[in-house]
C-alpha cells in the first residue's frame, strides 16, 4: 500500500510541474487541465487511501467494516447522491466508548440501507440480536387492545411513556435532507396534525417562531428538545440549519406529542403521569393511525418495508422504533447486587430520568425495553409490562424482607 | 464532502425560494451579502471538485453569529471556490478587507530585510513575540472539502518536506493520533498542542471530519518554529519567541517559509496563490498574508483608557486575550496584533505591528507615571 501511494504521489507530481511554471507566469487560475475534477480525484486516491483508521474505534460500524466492503461501497451513490462516507462520518468521528457500543452510522435516506446494505446487514445484526434483513420479515402490531396488566402501581410507578419515530417516504433523512426537503417534511406533518381531533386535537410550535413565554411553558413540561449537542449526532450532519423547520407539535391535553425534524423527520410520543401504560399505548396507537391516515389522504406514506418495519435516521431505531418505559422508583432493588441482571434477563435498560446518557437521581429509574427489530410494537410493550410488575414485586418482597428471584432470560428470537 | 456534489442535483428540483436559507437573525459576512436572487444564480454551480454554495455557506447558516462580532460565515472547499462563487465572495472580501476590490493586486513581500527595527521593543512590557500565517497546498480540497486520502497525502508531503529543514531549523513531527501521553503533555505545556476544534463555526463547515488522521504538529528542536497539519488549513506556520525581538521572530519566519515552499517545489507542488488574492486559505478572512504578527503585552494602564479602542483601530491593530481568538485578556496582558491580512504585504503589516506596540508601551509608561497620552496619539493608518 505505501508504495502505491508513493507511485500516485509521483505521477501527480509529474501532473502538477508541468503546469506549474504556466500556472506562476499566469499568476492567476489555473488552466482547466490542471484543475482536477471530482471525477480524476476518485481514480487518483483509491478506496485503500480514503479507508478509515479505526484501531482506536469500538462501535458496531468499525466492528463491520472492512477494507473489502469499503472499496466495494465507496463510489456508490443512492439516488439522492448520498454517499458511504457521509453513512458512517459520524462513526469515524467517534470512536465509542469501551462499555457502550454506539452504532457509528447514520442512513440518509431508505434507499441507504439498500444500496450500502453490505455493511448496514451486519450492523443490524450486530445491532438487533443477530436479525437478518435479508431472510427475516419483521412484525408490525398496533392493536393496543391486546396488551393485559399494563396499568403499573403508582405508588412506584411515576409516568408512563411510549415513543417512536416515523419517516416520510420520498424526502431525505435528517443527515443529508436539504432546507426545503424538512421544510417539506415540517409542512406535511404539520398539515396532518391540523386534522387530529377530540382529545388529540392540539397545535404546533415552530422552533423559529417560539415566543419566550412558549419556550419557558415546553421547558418545563420536559417537552422542548434543543439543538443537538451529542457529537454523535452533530457529527451526522442532523443539525444543520438550526432551528429552521424544527418544532413540537402537542395535543391540548399535553399526553401526545410530535417531534419535528430532530433526529428523525418525525418523533411520536404518548405519555402520561402515572402508571397507566396501557392507555399511553392506546393513544399512542391510535394516534399513530391517524396520523398516518391523514397524510396518506394527501398521497403521502411513512417509510417502511417487510424486512426493516420502519425506516429511521439510525439503524438501532428501525423496525418499531419503540421505546416504551417508565419512570420508576426502586430503592431497594437499585442497589441490590442482582438489578443489573435481572434488567438483562427481561430484556430492559435502564436510563436515569433525563433520558440516554443521563444518570438516575435518587431511586427513579426510567426503565424501557431493549429491543426494536424483530418483534412488534404489542410484544415489546407487554415485555415491558411483564418485566416492570416484576421489578415492582421485587421491589415489593425486599421491603418485606423477602427474598428476589434473578428471572430466567427471555429468548429474543423463539429457535 | 469530496468526489461528487453530494445532494446539489436533488436540490435543483425545489425552487430556489424553497431553498434559500432563513438569515432573519443572522449578522456575519455571507448573510449581509447573499440575497434570495444571488442564491438562485450561485446554486446550480460547483467546483470541479464538486464543492457548492451550500457547503460554502453551511458555517454561515449555522452560526448566526454575534450582534458585536462579526464573522465570516463561509469558507472555501477548494482553490476554484474563490472563482466558481466569485458574486457571493467578492462583496464579503471587499468589505472584510477594507474595501479590497475584484479588480485589486495583492503585494507579497517575505523579505525580512525591509522590516525597520522591531528588535527593541521592551522585554519588561513584551512577554512575547509571535508571527502565524497559512499555506494551502494547490491541488488538494481544503480542509472542509478534503478526503481522508488527500488529507493524509497533505501530512505526508508536509512531513517530507519539513524533515529536510536542517540548522535551527532542524525538527521532528509529532502526528496526533500516534502521540504518547508525554509528548502531548509536552505539547500542551510548550502551549503548541491544538486540540480538536470546538467552535461551532469551525465544526459546521466539515473540518473537523476524521479528527484526528492526518493531524500533527511540526517544531523545531528550538522551539521558535511549528507548523500545525491539517488544523483549520492545510498548514499553519507560526514562528514564535518569548521577549520583544520581533525582528528575530519575522526572521525566521520569512526563513522558513522559503526553505519550505522551495522543498514543495522540489517535489513537485507549490502553494495556492495568486495576485489577485495572495495566499489562497480556508476562511476568506485569512486571504492574502494569510499573517497574524502579534505581541503579549502587559497593558493594564492603557488599555483601561478610554480611548483604548480607537488608538488600537487607527494603528490597523487588534486585540485578543492571551488565550487566543474569542478569549479574554488576563491580568492586564493582551494579545496585540494585525487586523489586516489582505491589501498590505507581510513586511508591512509586521512594521504596522512593530510601530504600533512600540507606541503602546510608550503609552504605557507614560501613564504609569501619571501624564498624559494626548499627544501620542496617533493618526489612522
Amino acid at each position: 500500500m505505501a508504495s502505491s501511494f508513493a507511485k500516485m504521489m509521483s505521477s501527480r507530481g509529474l501532473l502538477m510541474a508541468s503546469i506549474g511554471a504556466g500556472a506562476v507566469a499566469t499568476g492567476y487560475l489555473l488552466s482547466d487541465s490542471a484543475v482536477i475534477s471530482a471525477e480524476q480525484r476518485r481514480k487518483l486516491y483509491p478506496p485503500s487511501a480514503d479507508f478509515p483508521d479505526l484501531r482506536k474505534h469500538n462501535n458496531c460500524m468499525s466492528s463491520a467494516l472492512t477494507p473489502a466492503i469499503y472499496a466495494k461501497l465507496r463510489d456508490r451513490i443512492t439516488p439522492n447522491n448520498w454517499t458511504l462516507d457521509q453513512c458512517i462520518q459520524t462513526g469515524v468521528d467517534n470512536p465509542g466508548h469501551p462499555f457502550i457500543k454506539t452504532v457509528g452510522m447514520v442512513a440518509g435516506d431508505e434507499e441507504s440501507y439498500e444500496v450500502f446494505a453490505e455493511i448496514f446487514d451486519p450492523v443490524i445484526k450486530d445491532r438487533h440480536n443477530g436479525y437478518d434483513p435479508k431472510t427475516m420479515k419483521h412484525p408490525t402490531d398496533l392493536d393496543a387492545s391486546k396488551i393485559h396488566s399494563g396499568v403499573f402501581d403508582e405508588h412506584y410507578v411515576l409516568s408512563s411513556r411510549v415513543r417512536t419515530g416515523r419517516s416520510i417516504r420520498g424526502l431525505s433523512l435528517p443527515p443529508a435532507c436539504s432546507r426545503s426537503e424538512r421544510r417539506e417534511v415540517e409542512r406535511v406533518t404539520v398539515q396532518a396534525l391540523a386534522g387530529l381531533k377530540g382529545d388529540l386535537s392540539g397545535r404546533y410550535y415552530s422552533l423559529t417562531e417560539m415566543s419566550d413565554a412558549d419556550q419557558q411553558t415546553l421547558i418545563d413540561d420536559h417537552f422542548l428538545f434543543d439543538k443537538p449537542v451529542s457529537p454523535l449526532l452533530t457529527c451526522a450532519f442532523m443539525a444543520r440549519d438550526w432551528p429552521d423547520a424544527r418544532g413540537i407539535w402537542h395535543n391540548n391535553e399535553k399526553t401526545f406529542l410530535i417531534w419535528i425534524n430532530e433526529e428523525d423527520h418525525t418523533r411520536v410520543i404518548s405519555m402520561e403521569k402515572g402508571g397507566n401504560m396501557k392507555r399511553v399505548f392506546e393513544r399512542f396507537c391510535r394516534g399513530l393511525k391517524q396520523v398516518e391516515k391523514l397524510i396518506q389522504e394527501r398521497g403521502w406514506e411513512f417509510m417502511w418495508n417487510e424486512h426493516l418495519g420502519y425506516i429511521l435516521t439510525c439503524p438501532s431505531n428501525l423496525g418499531t422504533g419503540l421505546r416504551a418505559g417508565v419512570h420508576v422508583r426502586l430503592p431497594k432493588l437499585s442497589k441490590d447486587p442482582r438489578f443489573g441482571k435481572i434488567l438483562d434477563n427481561l430484556r430492559l435498560q435502564k436510563r436515569g430520568t433525563g433520558g440516554v446518557d443521563t444518570a438516575a437521581v435518587g431511586d427513579t429509574f426510567d426503565i424501557s425495553n431493549l429491543d426494536r427489530l424483530g418483534k412488534s410494537e404489542v410484544e415489546l410493550v407487554q415485555m415491558v409490562v411483564d418485566g416492570v410488575n416484576y421489578l415492582i414485586e421485587c421491589e415489593k418482597k425486599l421491603e418485606k424482607g423477602q427474598d428476589i428471584k434473578i428471572p430466567a432470560p427471555i429468548q429474543f428470537f423463539k429457535k | 464532502m469530496p468526489f461528487g456534489n453530494t445532494h446539489n442535483q436533488l436540490k435543483m428540483n425545489y425552487s430556489a425560494e424553497q431553498e434559500y436559507p432563513d438569515l432573519s437573525k443572522h449578522n456575519n459576512h455571507m448573510a449581509k451579502v447573499l440575497t434570495p436572487e444571488m442564491y438562485a444564480s450561485l446554486r446550480d454551480k460547483q467546483t470541479p471538485s464538486g464543492f457548492t454554495l451550500d457547503d460554502v455557506i453551511q458555517t454561515g447558516v449555522d452560526n448566526p453569529g454575534h450582534p458585536f462580532i462579526m464573522t465570516v460565515g463561509c469558507v472555501a472547499g477548494d482553490e476554484e471556490t474563490y472563482e466558481v462563487f466569485k458574486d457571493l465572495l467578492d462583496p464579503i472580501i471587499e468589505d472584510r478587507h477594507g474595501g479590497y476590490k475584484p479588480t485589486d493586486k495583492h503585494k507579497t513581500d517575505l523579505n525580512p530585510d525591509n522590516l525597520q527595527g522591531g528588535d527593541d521593543l521592551d522585554p519588561n512590557y513584551v512577554l512575547s513575540s509571535r508571527v502565524r500565517t497559512g499555506r494551502s497546498i494547490r491541488g488538494f480540497c481544503l480542509p472542509p472539502h478534503c478526503s481522508r486520502g488527500e488529507r493524509r497525502g497533505i501530512e505526508s508531503l508536509s512531513v517530507e518536506a519539513l524533515g529536510v529543514l536542517d540548522g535551527d531549523l532542524n525538527g521532528k513531527y509529532y502526528a496526533l493520533k500516534d502521540m504518547t501521553d508525554e509528548e502531548q503533555q509536552q505539547l500542551i505545556d510548550d502551549h503548541f498542542l491544538f486540540d480538536k476544534p470546538v467552535s461551532p463555526l469551525l465544526l459546521a463547515s466539515g473540518m473537523a471530519r476524521d479528527w484526528p488522521d492526518g493531524r500533527g504538529i511540526w517544531h523545531n528542536d528550538n522551539k521558535t518554529f511549528l507548523v500545525w497539519v491539517n488544523e483549520e488549513d492545510h498548514l499553519r506556520v507560526i514562528s514564535m519567541q518569548k521577549g520583544g525581538n520581533m525582528k528575530e521572530v519575522f526572521n525566521r519566519f520569512c526563513t522558513g517559509l522559503t526553505k519550505i515552499e522551495e522543498l514543495f517545489k522540489e517535489k513537485g507542488h507549490e502553494f495556492m496563490w495568486n495576485e489577485h488574492l495572495g495566499y489562497v486559505l480556508t476562511c476568506p478572512s485569512n486571504l492574502g498574508t494569510g499573517l497574524r504578527g502579534g505581541v503579549h503585552v502587559k497593558l493594564p494602564n492603557v488599555s483601561k483608557h478610554e480611548k483604548f479602542g480607537e488608538i488600537l483601530k487607527r494603528l490597523r491593530l487588534q486585540k485578543r486575550g492571551t488565550g487566543g481568538v474569542d478569549t479574554a485578556a488576563v491580568g492586564g496582558v493582551f494579545d496585540i496584533s494585525n487586523a489586516d491580512r489582505l491589501g498590505f504585504s507581510e513586511v508591512e503589516l509586521v512594521q504596522m505591528v512593530v510601530d504600533g506596540v512600540k507606541l503602546l508601551v510608550e503609552m504605557e509608561k507614560r501613564l504609569e507615571a501619571g501624564q498624559s497620552i494626548d499627544d501620542l496619539m496617533p493618526e489612522q493608518k
